[in-house]
């Protein structure tokens, strides 16, 4: 494992169910609101619960890039309007050069929804889909990536991860190799996933949607509460002029579970393996993390194995929790949203405590915190673990 | 930093192209190139309840990687993985979607886990009992340039091997009139940053605004442009030749890149 140079977050922004924009996300995680409620989406008929982000249907896209237009595209257009993010970017571009920035963004489904409309509307003589359905500017992994390099005019190297929940934490890891190698000097990296009804039917087909809103960490958790986000990062290389404040990347680790498809592994040794990695390439002990976002979906089998890995790196007194009660599990979004909240949780010296957990499971040893504490934050290690046995762990932490 | 690496092991499999070895007599013009529908072999590698489980993709991406890890002589478990592909698993796709338009919205749950874009690269890492870092990227028609960068940094910045895999499969109706891709195509390429006595080629990647290299036989380029893995041909032409040369491959709408070989011969 290289250690890498840390890289600056000089721009970072966070749209879910609880909230639009950083100031609306600390509020609510401050205030330990869940933007959580039963599930109304679309046509669905499921007795779950999900986190919605609202306006997401009313949003419209710059006229000359109508034919991205789809929920997932209309999601990230609604986050990057946030925070000044939009106007960050475009500095970033003026500073750096266009060709010299690149876009790297996790989601898992991206614009699917588009299709499973079309498969609604077939033609009823020849199965045809309808003319004006387009797959590759909606559905496709990137459609999200090339809509957002096109609106920004971003024209160095593009691409979406797609490793299911873990892929908006991977686009650290490649984005700081990219800035490493030379090929760019900063990236857009970020996270787009939308409600679908492939995400919704697919978990409960796999028995793994929580019936109340998930209870990550609790005695009785049952399952995910299905979320959607879009969370941004702008990472540039470290200027003389970066503040003490300033939220800096300090490791990401990567490893694979060669366990299961949709199970992780029982003793959490992927996880393990990605949490050792990331503290290798940011030069830390596991002494010198504060707290930890944890992946903590709220499945009984996710739970149980990143206990355990957390365990048996940390020990039980690293404060850790799922922010996943609050905004539920957004699926390719969560990597960036969490990496937001952790950037948050060193800035204002904030511990989110786990909502809707009542009883600590017993049997899980992670030190898990139910309510918010105030204390100061240096390092925060936020995990991110997905289907197919992919896991990657940020390191973020304060520059000063 | 300059994006240099070297290539230990090569897998190739597609429409009349069976494996690295048959494909390399074609790209080098000693035996004439015969379109045919892509042929692949169940994945044996796999357990076999896994096995039944697995599709097109999977089939496609388990098979190249083995041939480039197998003639490199690596074993896979201790090698990162770089997955590039322009779609998931269509069938699969396809199936969920009419599911969910039917009032029943039964989906299966197998389905569902296999839908996921890095299902090859579970598969993979299952298979091998592999738990080294795995990316699975798509940049659409751009995603073999996508994949290729991603492994030569990973070269370049983290000093390790890589498995770089590129695949796409077709998508059945409906989906296939939008999105028409004719066949399956799987390249994968053993990577090193260093020379090893298996080292076939060294190569330097770079962006340029040159224009892409096309192939000179009409059904190779023809392929070329009709799977997002083929892009890759020009590149593959000069490894089969075993030549110094550079090649330039579509990447972006504002860029390309050139790959520049020099054999270790």
């Amino acid at each position: 494992m290289i250690h890498l140079r840390p890289l600056v977050l000089s721009e970072f922004t966070a749209t879910s169910c609880i909230g639009k924009g950083v100031a609306a996300t600390l509020a609510s995680l401050a205030a330990q609101r869940s933007g959580l409620k039963h599930c109304d989406f679309e046509t669905v008929k499921i007795d779950t619960h999900i986190g919605e982000v609202a306006g997401v249907d009313a949003q419209r896209l710059p006229e000359n890039l109508g034919v991205f237009d789809c929920r997932n595209n209309r999601l990230a257009e609604l986050a990057v309007r946030e925070d000044g993010f939009a106007d960050g970017v475009a500095s970033a571009a003026a500073h750096w050069g266009r060709r010299r920035v690149g876009v790297f963004i996790g989601t898992s489904t991206s614009g699917i929804m588009q299709t499973e409309l079309a498969y609604r509307a077939r033609d009823p003589e020849s199965g045809a889909l309808p003319r004006s359905f387009e797959y590759g500017t909606t559905h496709n992994s990137f459609s999200v990536a090339d809509y957002l390099r096109r609106r920004f005019g971003l024209e160095g190297p593009a691409l979406a991860v797609s490793s299911a929940c873990a892929s908006s934490a991977k686009v650290f890891g490649t984005a700081r190799r990219m800035i490493e190698a030379g090929l760019i000097d900063a990236a857009m990296v970020g996270g787009v996933d939308s409600l679908c009804l492939t995400t919704l039917y697919g978990f409960h087909s796999l028995q793994l949607s929580s019936l109340a809103p998930c209870r990550p960490f609790d005695i009785a958790r049952d399952g995910i509460s299905i979320g959607e986000a879009g969370a941004f990062a702008l990472l540039e290389r470290i200027s003389d002029q970066v503040r003490s404040d300033s939220v800096l990347l300090y490791g990401v680790g990567e490893s694979s579970d060669a366990y299961h498809m949709s199970a992780p592994h029982p003793e959490g040794l992927g996880a393990k393996r990605a949490m050792l990695a990331a503290l290798a390439a940011a030069s830390m002990e596991p002494g010198d993390i504060d707290y930890i976002n944890l992946h903590g979906t709220g499945t009984p089998s996710n739970d149980r194995s990143e206990s355990q890995a957390v365990t048996s790196i940390f020990g039980p007194t690293t404060p850790c929790s799922s922010t996943k009660g609050a905004t539920g599990h957004t699926l390719g979004a969560a990597g960036a949203l969490e990496a937001v909240i952790s950037a948050l949780s060193i800035q204002n010296g904030l511990m989110p405590g786990g909502v809707h957990t009542s009883r600590i499971d017993p049997t899980l040893t992670a030190h898990y915190i139910k309510e918010n504490r105030r204390a100061p934050v240096r390092r925060v290690l936020s995990n991110s673990f997905g289907f197919g046995g992919t896991n990657c762990s940020l390191i973020l932490g304060r520059a000063g | 930093m300059r994006l240099v690496g070297y290539i230990d092991g090569i897998g190739l499999l597609g429409p009349g192209l069976n494996n690295w070895l048959q494909a390399a007599e074609i790209l080098r013009g000693a035996k004439a190139y015969l379109p045919a529908p892509t042929v692949l072999p169940a994945p044996t590698m796999l357990p076999p309840a896994e096995r039944r489980r697995t599709g097109r993709v999977v089939k496609l991406a388990l098979t190249v990687a083995l041939e480039a890890t197998s003639s490199a002589g690596v074993d896979p478990a201790q090698v990162p993985s770089v997955f590039s592909s322009s779609g998931g698993d269509g069938h699969i796709c396809h199936e969920i979607c009419q599911a969910l338009a039917l009032p029943a919205r039964e989906v299966s749950p197998t389905r569902f886990s296999n839908s996921v874009h890095n299902v090859a690269a579970g598969y993979w890492s299952i298979a091998t009992g592999s738990m080294a870092a795995s990316n699975v990227l798509c940049a659409f028609d751009a995603s073999y340039i996508a994949g290729l960068l991603e492994a030569m940094t990973q070269i370049a910045v983290e000093g390790h091997e890589v498995l770089f895999v590129a695949y796409d499969t077709e998508y059945p109706p409906p989906l296939h009139a939008k999105r028409p891709i004719p066949d399956a195509l799987g390249v994968a390429m053993l990577m090193n940053p260093d020379r090893t006595p298996k080292s076939v080629a060294r190569i330097e990647v770079a962006l340029t605004d040159e224009t892409a290299d096309r192939m000179q036989e009409p059904n190779l380029e023809a392929l070329r442009t009709a799977i997002p893995a083929a892009r890759s041909l020009p590149f593959l032409q000069l490894l089969a030749k075993g030549t110094d040369g550079r090649a330039i491959l579509d990447y972006l709408d504002v860029s390309r890149a050139a790959v520049q070989v020099e054999p270790c011969s």
